[in-house]
């Protein structure tokens, strides 16, 4: 082995390396959570953890001022891995150790995928109302459906980063180009009392709901419990000129709105961007209990019939506390209620393929701890067995 | 004798302890005592009045001892009798505490004016309440985490005000001179009034009297049921929902449609009229018949009522304090001094102390249905629980009372800590719907908070190798030797229940909520617990820190716990400029700055050791 070999092995099996990168993702997890105060635990998981560095914005520079998750987690999974297999020596006395950091190698893989893969979703359901879908916490899209057949909706869905960029968008479903002419990542709608003349904005819509509603543009908001509700002005341009311009508001209060084209129908509307399932979910009761003479929530469970098309399941679930859904790779659970209407329940649905490798990674590393402080523990107690009677 | 020593303070110790156990005695021929085991509906839990006198009093002037005007020192069910059945002699009573001197500017009072500099009178606080509503409601506007200390002042003494208003109106009207006697009235008119009020109503010849009458009395019963969230009325004997229970007004608003005026409000007009009319037989007599009425469906309540009333008066945390206090100081001499009989001395004090901290806990365990840790103030029993536990242990095995100076310190601590949180309120609050899960309560947060027993704990003897090493020349080579093998192991051991706690959190997380980690502060909190005691274990194995180091490591410990345990529930606050304010978070910073200087004092030199080089 030449000497920069040897260096290389010696600086990726040093515990000086594995401390110093404990320490920097020690550091990088505490201002993260000081961080969420200001971004929210969203934006604070893809610029600390879900990064190779963590940015900071000098004007319009971003600087690179501390490694990020990515870096130092695949730092140490390196080091882990290299030291594990450098000092790997197959005996018993060893043996908690190579399990608690096998667990650890796995762990950290697991984080990655889980990063990679898991999706998060809501599902707003209403009394007896069925629904197929569940939609994003974050991220909204433009939907153009046809609905000239009663039994089959055609949907074309362009994604937020796609409709806000203001480029013509050609989509070969559509007989009409979509040019988005005004987008505010985050805005208001509210009725525009009659006889008040519209805002003095630069674009007006010509068709439908926004011309009598005004919209006005919000900071963009990072708190955890609120969402960013965009809205825009969108055109739709034919082959022999425009056909109108459209006010939209991710805003669930702002229907769709229906137009005609070329003898067909559609739905516009701008919104939280759905994950379509293959079976429907059916709110049949939604129960809230509170503790006598208090609003402290006792329980809430929600009553669910889940139904797959061709009659595959068609059962009743209940959903409450601590107790979700497992169905299809997805877990829905019991996230939240309107106040004051018992006909809503609000689930979250998330997707994580990766669940059970934490679970080994865990059961592993437990079993290596256990092991390892058993011998140092037994040592000990036979070494101070050995020293008392010497004394005595 | 020197032998005989230690076994004589364990016979004394135990002999104090015996003594806070001893029933309560009524002061006078009143049975107070025998009230304030009847249980009555409050924030959703059932529990003694005594519950409801002492938590009040501490949430209105943070202590249970009440001093009336004229020098009379008053139980606290007492103090409750006085506030609800004789108002006029309670609102001289001095037990709203006011520390904010702006807020006091506010009534125009001066701190010589209150008691102890501190305790005002609602007499005193009267003459300005409008302008502390118009105040109110100006704090009220302000989101709570950016809010100045004036404007929380404001909002509290406004809170406890409204408190002492639902206390007065929970169980009879107040202010009225011959309230029972107007019940009785009500009772034999209600049925004749009612009829007049509906032919009143409908525009046809009725009796005018009786009529107002039945109005104003119910507007007072509707006052009544309004001003309060105290359900003292116990449902009807035909209804099967255990904890339906009624506010009084609730419940003689029923008499117009039920016809009879309902037992329960009756009996506390009783015990009002017996109360203010000095009539003692009566009053016990009440007492007698009113809880022999409840007995026939809430026997197993009552009997839990019983037991939290003997478990307040007892004080088992308090008395476990003090001992704790003890042992830090029999101890700490045993080092100077009778290093056997002093350190065996302070072994059996500890044991005491820990013994009726146990008690305590169970105590509260079996009174909620649930697993020792429940909410913060639970988390601080249980820390020092768990740190002194482990301090028996270390103690039985090294004997040289470094065990017993660091069980007197922490358990001492958490225990102030502990009565600190406690003062908000009843600390036996009903848990929130998601938390509402014994098993993961039982295992996640036990196992984490055993982890941070166990982090505190290798700080604190990182602080007495500090302190010892620098300070006196008590730190040879062999005792060095001893605290680092202890720092090593319970270090060992932190990792551990960190470790498997953390992952039992995720694991929870993923059963309830199908995501393993969220990266939430506490989540991160707890991470970084176990990656500071992972530092720790490698720093030492690769050589990068020796003794010192290593304990001065375990001293940053406490840092990262006690951010981990109260810091992560200030995020919010603690950041804006106001919050900085927060007593919580003062007192949380000091204790971090005082970490840091005892970091500082582990690097010194270790020529100005007095020990000498034995740490090294």
């Amino acid at each position: 082995m030449n000497d920069v070999t040897r260096q290389f092995r010696d600086f990726f099996t040093s515990l000086t390396l594995t401390v110093v990168l404990l320490v920097l993702g020690l550091v990088l997890v505490f201002a993260a959570t000081l961080d969420q105060v200001n971004l929210g635990i969203w934006a604070v998981q893809e610029k600390y953890f879900r990064s190779f560095f963590v940015l900071a914005r000098f004007g319009n520079f971003p600087v690179p001022v501390f490694p990020g998750g990515y870096f130092i987690g695949g730092l140490l999974l390196v080091n882990l891995v290299a030291s594990h297999v450098y000092r790997f020596k197959g005996n018993l006395r060893q043996l908690g150790i190579q399990l608690a950091h096998a667990g650890l190698i796995l762990l950290l893989i697991g984080e990655l995928l889980t990063g990679i893969l898991q999706d998060d979703f809501s599902m707003r359901l209403t009394q007896e109302e069925p629904r197929n879908y569940s939609e994003s916490f974050r991220e909204n899209e433009l939907a153009i459906v046809d609905t000239t057949d009663s039994k089959h909706d055609d949907v074309v869905a362009i994604p937020e980063s796609i409709a806000a960029g203001g480029e013509t968008i050609q989509h070969p479903k559509l007989p009409f180009r979509v040019i988005t002419r005004l987008y505010y990542p985050n805005s208001l709608i509210r009725n525009r009392e009659a006889g008040t003349p519209a805002a003095p904005a630069t674009i007006k819509a010509t068709k439908g709901i926004g011309q009598n509603v005004d919209l006005t543009p919000l900071p963009i908001t990072y708190k955890q419990d609120e969402r960013n509700l965009p809205g825009a002005f969108v055109e739709l341009v034919g082959s022999e000129g425009t056909i109108g311009t459209w006010m939209l508001s991710a805003d669930p209060r702002m229907p769709p709105q229906r137009f005609d084209y070329a003898g067909r129908s559609y739905h516009i509307s701008l919104r939280f961007t759905r994950a379509y399932k293959d079976y429907t979910l059916t709110l049949l009761k939604f129960s809230h209990d509170k503790y006598s003479g208090t609003e402290i929530p006792k329980n809430f469970s929600s009553r669910i019939r889940l139904q797959t098309p061709r009659g595959a399941d068609d059962r009743e679930v209940l959903i409450y506390m601590n107790n979700p859904l497992r169905y299809a790779g997805y877990t829905f659970y019991q996230a939240s209620f309107e106040p004051g209407n018992d006909k809503v329940t609000i689930l979250q649905v998330v997707r994580n393929p990766s669940w059970l490798i934490p679970y080994i990674a865990c059961s592993l590393m437990t079993l290596g701890l256990l092991w390892q402080f058993t011998i140092h523990l037994l040592g000990f107690i036979a070494k101070r067995r050995s020293i008392a009677p010497a004394a005595a | 004798m020197k032998k005989a020593a230690p076994s004589l303070v364990l016979i004394l110790v135990l002999a104090w302890v015996a003594s806070t156990l001893r029933a309560p005695r009524n002061p006078a021929a009143f049975d107070v005592q025998g009230l304030g085991r009847l249980p009555v509906l409050v924030n959703g839990r059932l529990k003694p009045l005594d519950t409801v006198a002492r938590s009040s009093l501490l949430q209105l002037q943070g202590r249970q001892a009440v001093t009336t005007p004229d020098g009379r020192r008053l139980q606290p069910v007492e103090w409750l009798l006085d506030v609800a059945f004789r108002p006029a002699k309670a609102d001289a009573y001095q037990h709203f505490e006011i520390v904010n001197p702006d807020v006091l500017a506010v009534f125009n009072l001066r701190t010589s004016e209150g008691q102890g500099e501190k305790r005002f009178s609602l007499r005193q606080l009267e003459p300005k309440i409008a302008e502390l509503q118009r105040q109110a409601k100006l704090a009220d506007q302000v989101e709570s985490a950016v809010r100045t200390p004036f404007q929380r002042g404001v909002l509290q003494i406004y809170g406890n005000l409204v408190h002492y208003q639902r206390l007065r109106h929970a169980f009879v009207s107040p202010g009225r001179s011959d309230y029972l006697g107007e019940l009785l009235q009500f009772q034999d008119q209600v049925k004749a009034g009612t009829e007049a009020v509906r032919a009143k109503q409908a525009g046809q010849p009725h009796d005018e009297a009786a009529a107002k009458a039945m109005t104003d009395i119910g507007e007072r019963f509707v006052v009544m049921a309004e001003s309060t969230n105290f359900l003292v009325v116990p449902p009807n004997s035909g209804n099967p929902d255990l904890t339906a229970w009624k506010s009084a007004g609730a419940a003689l608003l029923d008499t117009f449609r039920a016809g009879t005026v309902n037992p329960a409000a009756l009996a506390y007009a009783g015990f009002a009229h017996a109360w203010d009319g000095e009539k003692p037989e009566r009053f016990n007599k009440l007492v007698e018949l009113f809880r022999a009425d409840l007995a026939k469906r809430f026997d197993a309540e009552l009997r839990k009522c019983d037991l939290e009333t003997r478990f307040n008066a007892a004080q088992p945390f308090y008395t476990s304090s003090v001992l704790y206090a003890l042992a830090f100081f029999v101890a700490l001499f045993s080092w100077l001094v009778w290093p056997s009989l002093l350190g065996r001395s302070a072994f059996w004090i500890t044991a005491v102390a820990w013994t009726v901290a146990t008690a305590g806990i169970l105590c509260r365990m079996w009174l909620e249905g649930r697993p020792p840790v429940t909410n913060l103030y639970s988390s601080a029993l249980f820390v020092g629980w768990g740190a002194v536990g482990l301090c028996l242990v270390l103690e039985a095995v090294y004997r040289n009372a470094i065990g017993s100076v660091a069980a007197g310190a922490i358990g001492f601590s958490t225990l102030v800590i502990a009565h600190h949180l406690s003062l908000s309120g009843d600390t036996m609050e009903m848990m929130r719907a998601v938390l509402d899960s014994n098993f993961w309560l039982a295992t996640h947060v036990v196992v984490i908070t055993a982890g941070y027993s166990a982090t505190f704990l290798a700080g604190f003897l990182g602080i007495i190798f500090v302190v010892r090493g620098l300070f006196s020349r008590g730190l040879d080579r062999p005792t060095a030797d001893a605290l680092t093998r202890m720092t090593y192991g319970i270090t060992c051991f932190a990792l551990l229940f960190n470790f498997v706690g953390t992952i039992l959190g995720g694991i929870w997380a993923d059963q309830s909520w199908g995501r393993f980690w969220g990266w939430d502060p506490k989540e991160n909190g707890a991470l970084i617990i176990v990656l500071w005691n992972a530092i720790m274990l490698h720093a030492r194995w690769g050589g990068i820190v020796r003794q010192r180091g290593f304990m001065a490591l375990a001293i940053g410990g406490n840092i990262v716990t006690s951010w981990s345990w109260f810091g992560t529930n200030m995020l919010g606050v603690g950041l804006h400029s106001y919050g900085f304010t927060d007593a919580a978070f003062v007192a949380l910073s000091s204790f971090v700055a005082s970490q840091l200087a005892l970091i500082a004092l582990a690097n010194v030199p270790l020529k100005f050791w007095r020990s000498g080089p034995a740490g090294a």
